[in-house]
């Protein structure tokens, strides 16, 4: 049987070293991408891994898209219209739309699609709360049918970042059951040479000929996403080193995240640029279902002691790539508030204690989770173990690798038990930027993030955000929302830092790249 | 034959043992796949979904009555993550390893069995001394730390070869061995230092057999006398040829993490910190057997220098 299987392997790699043609011609326009991880599952409703993510938006397409300024901009769809009640849309498609595979894009793939993707995402589970149900009309045009007010609507569309709802054919939705799609084939601007997959090693993309872009200019997802390249590759390069000297060579053209101690070292590269790479802010979880951090006090305590600027020094990002306070549980830059925020603008470490006290904190072992293999997130995580001990916890520190602590963080159990009481995370704008985007604060009761956040009150006031379909008012209840937040400290913000991209300086195009999301369909060589 | 026919029945229970223990080992090691392929921002309502979904709350025994079931039929399974099979996944590694494999084997050998024979030739001498300076040297230095000199050297400064990656032999001869160059040179490295010595030192001890002081005192000449002695101390130096080439199989994982070589190292690693269950099982399984065959060649290899010797 084991020499049957190496046999198999064999004739395999026989075939592919005597029968591969060259991957790519000498005059193809060919761009290499170091992405930040490995791309280990396609599916982008089965992981909210932001590789996958990056994955989709280069071979699917969604129904609306954001631009440059966060709007949701019409993209697969042509129009669209709205009841003056809000309970009532119709969508029309754009014609000529099409798959890899040359088919039509149909109202029946959309309405397939967001069924799908509303099983599968917060706010697509928010919308069917709302009582959505999605028809196929005719050939081009779909309808949303809501029983209650959802101000949310064009936003869930164009969501972005983890589970996008991206637009798959209806046939292999169905094949899949509530199953895995296996098969890649979307309506985007590339599409995923699955022949020249080498897991750990290299993800291929060609050109979709049948892409119809549109009018308008790109800006982020949406407007033209036309590929001006022939062939996107991402190379995985898991050792940071070697990356910084394959871009340096020109072996690479982009590497989408630089760890924060390359970033200097490219900076002085005449031939490398450092761009920003999207806004994150670090966040320090704690377990809510055990001692001391199953109380309010001792969660507030503890963000009276944080002082945002240590965090993210020892994290390692340069002054030009953090701030040094952001006084807000979303994000800074945009359309922020800093309400609820005041009393924890500066540390105060003596509030601090006396919080702890009143918290009924008697001394129980705190344990944190310090991941040795994540730099940034170590050192996080050391800096809130001293800042644990300088308000008197008992704290435990716990040394492992990422995966391990991926897996550590699930288990309830109490601290001193095999379970946990805190660790170090960080997420991109996307996942912290609203009440439901944010990835604590968006979990109700019931179904929660480890951590296993639960506050009435933060729920009441997300459906109230979900349902007000006036902005002005969306965002007053949003900054009730977040002095609520402040109150019961779901978790402790760290401060807010941006990623660092490095490309070759020959890429052109490098102006229209903005947010997390690497832009391929818009460089050119 | 009936030796070779043993050899290869015998390793049935081995393998049998060794999937055993490698099924449960990496099923009790603390790892969720599915919490990884959630990915950090996901509910626990998602990662028990997901869990359902790929099999993994299935009792113990079942997960390894279904592995057992399917090597039965020559099926290694499909990866939990990329859902690639197991088999496809292998053949891709197959050729960067054993390009690897092959190349730092040649360039070892090329380069270690002279300078073994000219140290033990010359021992004491200053000849001798360099050669050993040489060996401790190559075998302490950090793996990682002469690949970034050599990346350093002949990839960023001189320009001379690629930083990274693995272009395979369908591309061209010239491509195919200019990627594997560094890589190989950086493996090679520690192997010719072991070989240098192991052949020193196994040499010092035939050059002083009374059969060599015979040969000399009937007027042999220095290289024959050596060959002849060298051919005598073939055994426990093609046992150590064996032994790296099934280290080399298995996978280099340093070095195939710091030239971007898609070797079966990388597959491994990858899969263990993935807690890709069906990956790590056949890897570990398959490059179990690889050093049993290997082995048992290098065992066949013996009575090529010593006729004496039977089975």
């Amino acid at each position: 049987m084991i020499i049957r299987t190496i046999a198999l392997a064999a004739s395999f790699a026989l075939l592919s070293v005597l029968g591969a043609a060259p991957a790519a011609s000498a005059q193809d326009k060919v761009f290499r991408l170091v992405p930040a991880s490995d791309l280990k599952y396609l599916d982008p409703l089965f992981t909210t891994n932001y590789v996958t993510r990056n994955f989709a938006h280069m071979v699917y397409e969604t129904l609306f898209a954001p631009d440059s300024q966060g709007v949701p901009q019409p993209q697969m769809v042509d129009s669209y219209s709205v009841s003056d009640d809000r309970l009532q849309w119709t969508f029309t498609l754009r014609t000529g739309l099409k798959f890899h595979d040359g088919s039509d894009v149909t109202a029946a793939d959309a309405v397939a699609s967001l069924k799908r993707w509303t099983a599968m995402d917060s706010y697509g589970r928010a919308m069917t709360a709302a009582g959505a149900q999605w028809m196929a009309l005719d050939a081009t045009r779909f309808s949303l049918t809501l029983e209650k007010p959802f101000g949310l609507v064009l936003e869930a569309l164009a969501k972005y970042s983890s589970l996008p709802p991206v637009i798959m054919p209806e046939r292999l939705i169905k094949a899949a059951g509530t199953g895995v799609v296996d098969d890649v084939v979307g309506s985007g601007p590339y599409m995923f040479k699955r022949d020249e997959w080498v897991p750990g090693n290299k993800v291929v993309f060609v050109r979709n000929p049948h892409y119809v872009g549109r009018k308008e200019a790109p800006s982020f997802l949406a407007g033209n996403r036309g590929g001006l390249l022939d062939r996107v590759e991402w190379i995985i390069l898991p050792d940071s080193n070697s990356a910084a000297a394959a871009l340096i060579n020109g072996e690479v053209d982009m590497i989408e995240q630089v760890p924060p101690d390359y970033i200097e070292t490219l900076r002085k590269s005449p031939d490398v640029k450092i761009l920003p790479a999207g806004a994150y802010q670090g966040a320090l979880v704690v377990n809510q279902l055990h001692p001391p951090f199953d109380k309010p006090l001792a969660r507030r305590a503890l963000l009276h002691a944080i002082e945002q600027k240590k965090f993210l020094t020892a994290m390692g990002y340069p002054r030009d790539l953090r701030m040094d306070h952001c006084a807000t549980f979303f994000i800074c830059g945009g359309d922020d508030s800093t309400a609820g925020a005041e009393p924890f603008m500066k540390p105060d470490l003596a509030k601090a204690k006396q919080l702890l006290t009143a918290s009924g904190y008697k001394g129980e072992k705190v344990v944190v989770l310090i991941p040795t293999d994540f730099q940034s997130l170590q050192g996080a995580g050391l800096v809130a173990v001293q800042t644990m001990k300088d308000i008197g916890m008992n704290v435990e520190t716990q040394s492992m690798d990422w995966p391990s602590l991926v897996s550590r963080r699930v288990k309830k159990d109490r601290p001193d038990a095999g379970g946990w009481s805190a660790y170090a995370t960080h997420g991109v704008a996307a996942s912290i930027d609203s009440p439901l985007n944010n990835f604590m604060l968006g979990a109700a009761c019931g179904n929660s993030m480890p951590g296993w956040p639960c506050d009435k009150g933060l729920d009441e006031l997300r459906s109230q955000w979900m349902q007000e379909t006036d902005p002005g008012k969306r965002r007053d209840v949003r900054d009730a929302f977040q002095r609520r937040a402040y109150e019961v400290a779901p978790y402790m913000p760290l401060g807010q830092f941006y990623g660092a991209t490095a490309v070759r300086k020959n890429i052109k195009h490098l102006e229209l790249q903005t947010g997390d999301v690497p832009m391929a369909w818009t460089f050119d060589k | 034959m009936n030796y070779v026919l043993r050899r290869l029945v015998a390793t049935l229970p081995v393998m049998g043992v060794v999937a055993v223990i490698v099924f449960f080992l990496i099923h009790l090691s603390p790892g969720d796949p599915a919490a990884l392929i959630a990915g950090d921002t996901a509910s626990e309502g998602d990662v028990a979904r997901l869990r359902a979904s790929l099999g993994l709350d299935q009792p113990l025994w079942t997960q390894f009555s279904l592995w057992i079931g399917s090597l039965a039929r020559g099926d290694l399974g499909t990866s939990i993550f990329t859902r690639v099979p197991v088999t496809e996944l292998l053949a891709q590694r197959l050729e960067p390893t054993l390009s690897i494999a092959v190349i730092t084997t040649v360039l070892s050998l090329v380069v270690s069995i002279p300078l073994g024979v000219l140290a033990a030739h010359r021992v004491g001498t200053w000849i001798d001394r360099l050669v050993m300076l040489f060996a401790v040297l190559a075998f302490s230095i950090p793996g990682f730390l002469v690949g970034y000199l050599l990346i350093y050297g002949f990839a960023i400064e001189a320009q001379w070869l690629p930083v990274q990656g693995f272009v395979g032999l369908s591309e061209g001869v010239w491509p195919w061995l200019r990627s594997l160059i560094l890589p190989c040179v950086n493996l090679a490295l520690v192997y010719i230092a072991l070989l240098t010595r192991m052949t020193r030192a196994t040499l010092l001890e035939v050059l002083h057999e009374d059969y060599i002081r015979t040969a000399r005192a009937k007027g042999l000449g220095v290289l024959p006398v050596l060959l002849h002695a060298l051919r005598n101390a073939a055994v426990p130096i093609a046992t150590t040829v064996g032994t790296g080439i099934a280290l080399l199989i298995g996978g280099v994982v340093v070095t195939e993490t710091v030239f971007a070589i898609p070797g079966i190292g990388r597959l491994v690693v990858d899969a263990v910190q993935r807690h890709d269950y069906p990956v790590i099982q056949s890897v570990l399984l398959l490059s179990a057997a690889a050093y049993v065959l290997i082995n048992l060649m290098v065992d066949l290899s013996y009575r090529l220098f010593d006729p004496r010797i039977r089975y």
